[in-house]
């Protein structure tokens, strides 16, 4: 059960070969012996994950079934979910309880899908590590020395792990990517406008994207096909006719065209990682693709861009915690301004604050122009090289991160040298293009390297397809980390 | 480029983050190597580049000027925080200390 695709799963639950209960008591138990040691998940609630399966299973019983009734999924800990405790990772939110459904959270509801629980994060999502997160380090599960990478690490230790079916994640500079290449899983970042932001809490609106993660490609777009869709909620939400993701997955690659952009294969590429990504790319030659060399010369730019805007966008996102109507208050405050900054001091943690003055400086009078408006117009110039790139190749291709996981601790210092660690993953969120990674191979230490696959908009199903035709050749995506499955 | 305390101080301020005099010194030294970093982009020569503020080029979704929520005040002001073991609401308002004398 453990090693089954959703497919596999969906048809055994429609077969009463398992029932949802059971399926959900299996991944409760594993969950209850462990997430002791790996830390992937912020709250569970078998009760109400217990009561959605028994009702998945009168849907079942009832010939009502949709593909992913009665599959346990979890759920970051960035959305709202009715009735469940949402803390994105946060002392500001240790005991919210959320009020309303995200929109990403309904569409699992509606498709009789499982609500396994919530996933450890970054703080709010600002991290590459998962270590901002008030509720501790989230361990991989290839190496427990290692971090998983973040913000999504929870949900990707959870997926390695096999302690749930698939996860939700979302990625708003490689969030969704590269905790997936370092815990050896497959993860899709869609076109941003995809899937609704509705209820997701917010980091920055302009690049935000939810996207799933899961063993595989197969996996990824039968879930995508349960994320997206239009939703008058949220502002950016894109109206498009529904699509099914996985409508393209068996199309034979002869005659694909790859653009490997020569600045992902630079230097500061480890020379592991850069040999299981040229593996990769043999592979596809293989499979009939054609190779081009193109260049995206601004990407270098892209995060000293993203650590411009994201952190603008965070001051003012974030400016909604000041304790009045729900979050952390500070037990001790005079007046009104005291009770503001005494409740966010305690209430964020320090990476969260650093983005908040990174974002409060740069917006500030007299330095508009010179950061946030000269970023916003570099911003420009990163998309506009994707788009001269996409006028050569199909997809483009390289490392999903420079390195593998870095060890627990190691870059705790240093604010910088995390922020290049999303130095390959940043420019597609800033294009708002669609990015994903696949398990490719394992660095000389053993922890897993993922490949970057980057499609043109809403090439999701092409992507997909691209992924699980080399998913068909190899098996990367299906070796599990030691003692797990 | 790096910034003084003074930057720090005026930055925290802005953001109603209350700091010690140590926390914004340390903060000091770290926003100073982020801002090393973003000052990359200073150089690149963005003459008639028209700014990029979203994703899509798409406009802004207009709607009726109908209400859409439930009222839903009472689960909402059962969310508020608590303050000295009692939560921060009276008679359907939020409290905060006063602000007029």
């Amino acid at each position: 059960m453990l090693n089954s695709s959703l497919q596999q799963l969906g048809s055994a639950l429609r077969a009463g070969k398992i029932s949802s209960v059971e399926l959900t008591q299996l991944y409760l138990d594993r969950i209850g012996k462990l997430n002791p040691a790996l830390n992937a998940f912020i709250t569970l609630n078998p009760e109400m994950s217990l009561a959605q399966a028994r009702a998945a299973d009168a849907l079942l019983a009832g010939g009502k079934a949709q593909p992913l009734t009665g599959i346990p999924f979890a759920q970051k800990d960035i959305f709202c979910a009715k009735g469940w405790r949402t803390t994105c990772g946060s002392k500001m939110l240790e005991n919210f309880i959320a009020p309303y459904d995200a929109h990403v959270i309904a569409q699992f509801n509606n498709a009789g899908a499982v609500n396994l629980g919530k996933t450890n994060m970054d703080e709010f999502a600002m991290g590459s590590s998962n270590e901002t997160s008030y509720f501790g380090a989230v361990k991989n599960p290839w190496d427990r020395n290692a971090v998983p990478g973040g913000s999504s690490g929870g949900a990707a230790c959870a997926v390695a792990a096999r302690l749930c079916a698939a996860a939700t994640g979302t990625d708003t500079g490689g969030s969704i990517r590269q905790p997936a290449a370092l815990c050896g899983i497959s993860g899709i970042k869609p076109t941003y406008g995809t899937v609704s932001r509705y209820g997701m809490i917010a980091f920055a609106s302009s690049l935000d994207q939810a996207g799933p993660m899961a063993r595989s490609a197969e996996d990824l777009a039968l879930l995508l096909n349960v994320m997206t869709g239009f939703d008058p909620r949220d502002s950016t939400s894109l109206q498009r006719d529904k699509e099914d993701y996985a409508h393209d997955l068996n199309k034979p690659l002869a005659g694909l065209r790859i653009g490997l952009p020569k600045e992902f294969f630079a230097e500061g590429l480890a020379q592991d990682v850069a040999g299981c990504v040229n593996a990769a790319i043999a592979e596809y030659k293989k499979l009939g693709a054609t190779l081009v060399d193109i260049s995206l010369p601004n990407s270098r730019l892209a995060v000293p861009v993203y650590y411009v805007l994201a952190p603008a966008e965070a001051s003012s996102n974030l400016s909604r915690f000041d304790g009045v109507r729900y979050g952390y208050r500070a037990p001790e405050y005079g007046d009104l301004t005291e009770m503001y900054e005494n409740s966010r001091a305690q209430g964020f943690g320090e990476e969260v604050k650093r983005r908040i003055m990174i974002g409060t400086y740069v917006l500030s009078h007299g330095y508009y122009d010179a950061y946030y408006l000269q970023a916003q117009k570099i911003r420009r110039l990163i998309a506009q090289d994707f788009t001269e790139a996409f006028k050569q190749c199909d997809v483009i291709m390289g490392p999903t991160s420079p390195s593998t996981a870095f060890s627990l601790g190691e870059k705790g210092d240093d604010p910088v040298q995390m922020y290049l660690s999303d130095i390959y993953t940043i420019a597609v969120n800033l294009a708002g293009l669609p990015g994903m990674s696949v398990p490719c191979g394992f660095g000389s230490n053993g922890r897993p390297v993922g490949l970057q696959i980057i499609g043109n908009y809403f090439a999701e199903a092409q992507m997909l397809n691209v992924a699980h035709q080399y998913q068909q050749a190899t098996d990367w995506h299906a070796r599990a980390p030691k003692g797990i499955a | 480029m790096s910034l003084t305390h003074a930057d720090v101080r005026k930055v925290a301020r802005l953001a109603r983050l209350a700091m010690t005099e140590a926390e914004i010194e340390s903060a000091r030294a770290q926003l100073s190597g982020i801002f090393e970093l973003i000052a990359e982009m200073q150089a690149v020569d963005t003459k008639g580049i028209t700014p990029m503020s979203h994703a899509q080029d798409v406009s802004q979704r207009l709607r009726e000027d109908v209400v859409t929520e439930a009222d839903q005040r009472e689960l909402f002001q059962s969310l508020a925080p608590q303050y000295k073991g009692s939560p921060q609401v009276e008679a359907g308002l939020y409290l905060v200390p006063q602000v007029i004398e």
